[in-house]
């Protein structure tokens, strides 16, 4: 039996975003949403963390960063990007330092739409990524 | 036979207590902030998890470390239950704890080796009044040994009131709860993100998991002892003062703020001499 997906703890990278979709992230751990009853942890830390929420586009100046936590995440982990700029660069598109959305450095696993993505929107997300976390580490446990 | 019978009970269920106790623990926080909260069993998922995890081991030294801080936690607790002697029981969970500080440091990152330093400074707050309990002990009862101090005609605390509030006072800084969670903390996103687990990960973050579960036990035992005496009611006060105890921290942990470190360890001393020295003087006095 996988635990994964009862314990999925996260960790939130804001990259170019407006803060609008962050705002939204840090909602879902308010008493309104209270994402915690779902065993959900905003810990900050990319070793601990199960899930990479990320909210804004890529440019130049965050692309290693972001590498740099997911390389850092132990497996299985699952990336979800939150909001329209995180999954395809949104109004900023086609602005000369973006390069696009996350799916332009790292394999996005799940994506979340809205500008600001609402807080139910991002539950939904966590809730699909977590299903996926557990199919992930089914499949690891499987390859051993 | 009995003492062996409570050793083998507190190493298969010091793990289940401890889980069960961080569960309601999460889960009365929760109420206290107007959430719903995580279940009871939360914690459980949460090492489970952990120990299906990859673990990404910085330095292999870690991992040793990381066992000797559970061993050591361990055979503290084995001692305390097995009715032994409280003072090598105390020598043993300080060691436990240096292993746990040079896990961390091992790790050569910033986060971790500032929150090894923390701990440092925590011991120097909190040891002090550790060694006060010891000697209270010994002078209310005549015995560092946890079997006869649990059989003795009186309570403990009928003569070491201030020894026990002095207790009270650091065990928040053992339980590693706000004010004093200066150097890891049980909730996340801190300061120094986790201070002293931020470099371990997986199998090895369990294991400290873990290893707090069994030393949370022990030091809830030490309240029971208090308490204890060759009475069978004294057990039911005890298990009751044991959860007042318990719920008073969970309520300071999320009425206060975290102190700077110099409050932290003024504070610990003060209390440490004014109200275990002050009692252990009364005591001679009276004996």
């Amino acid at each position: 039996m996988s635990f994964a997906s009862k314990s999925p703890w996260l960790i939130h990278y804001d990259g170019s975003s407006c803060n609008g979709c962050d705002i939204e992230v840090l909602a879902c751990l308010t008493p309104v949403y209270d994402v915690e009853r779902f065993g959900v942890i905003n810990t900050g830390n990319p070793k601990h963390a199960d899930i990479f929420l990320i909210t804004g586009g890529i440019n130049k100046q965050n692309e290693e960063v972001v590498k740099q936590i997911y390389d850092q995440m132990p497996s299985p982990k699952v990336v979800v990007a939150v909001g329209a700029c995180a999954c395809n660069g949104g109004i900023f598109k086609e602005c000369y330092n973006i390069m696009g959305g996350v799916d332009k450095v790292l394999p996005v696993d799940i994506y979340v739409s809205g500008c600001a993505a609402r807080p139910e929107a991002i539950i939904d997300g966590v809730v699909k990524a977590v299903a996926l976390l557990d199919e992930k580490s089914k499949s690891i446990s499987q390859g051993r | 036979m009995i003492k062996i019978v409570s050793t083998v009970l507190y190493l298969v269920f010091a793990p289940v207590f401890g889980g069960l106790l961080a569960g309601v623990d999460r889960k009365i926080t929760a109420r206290m902030q107007g959430r719903k909260g995580p279940p009871i069993l939360q914690p459980f998922y949460d090492i489970f998890k952990l120990f299906s995890k990859e673990a990404i081991v910085v330095d292999h030294l870690q991992n040793l470390f990381v066992i000797g801080y559970l061993v050591f936690i361990i055979f503290t607790g084995c001692l305390f239950f097995y009715g032994g002697d409280l003072l090598l029981a105390f020598f043993a969970i300080t060691l436990a704890e240096i292993f746990l500080i040079m896990c961390a440091s091992s790790a050569n990152s910033a986060y971790s080796s500032m929150g090894s330093q923390r701990e440092l400074l925590q011991m120097m707050a909190y040891e002090p009044m550790i060694l006060i309990v010891a000697i209270g002990f010994y002078i209310a009862t005549g015995s560092f040994s946890v079997g006869e101090i649990i059989t003795s005609q009186t309570s403990a605390i009928a003569t070491t009131p201030g020894i026990f509030l002095g207790y009270l006072y650091i065990l928040t800084i053992k339980f590693r709860k706000s004010p004093f969670d200066l150097s890891t903390s049980h909730h996340a996103h801190q300061e120094m993100v986790k201070g002293l687990t931020v470099e371990l990960s997986g199998r090895t973050l369990g294991i400290t998991e873990l290893a707090h579960w069994y030393e949370n036990t022990f030091l809830i035992g030490i309240i029971a002892i208090f308490i204890i005496n060759a009475t069978w009611w004294s057990w039911i006060v005890a298990l009751a003062v044991c959860a007042l105890a318990y719920f008073m921290e969970i309520l300071i942990d999320n009425t206060y703020a975290r102190v700077k470190w110099k409050v932290l360890l003024n504070s610990s001393w003060i209390v440490a001499f004014g109200l275990g020295i002050l009692n252990l003087l009364a005591l001679y006095y009276i004996k």
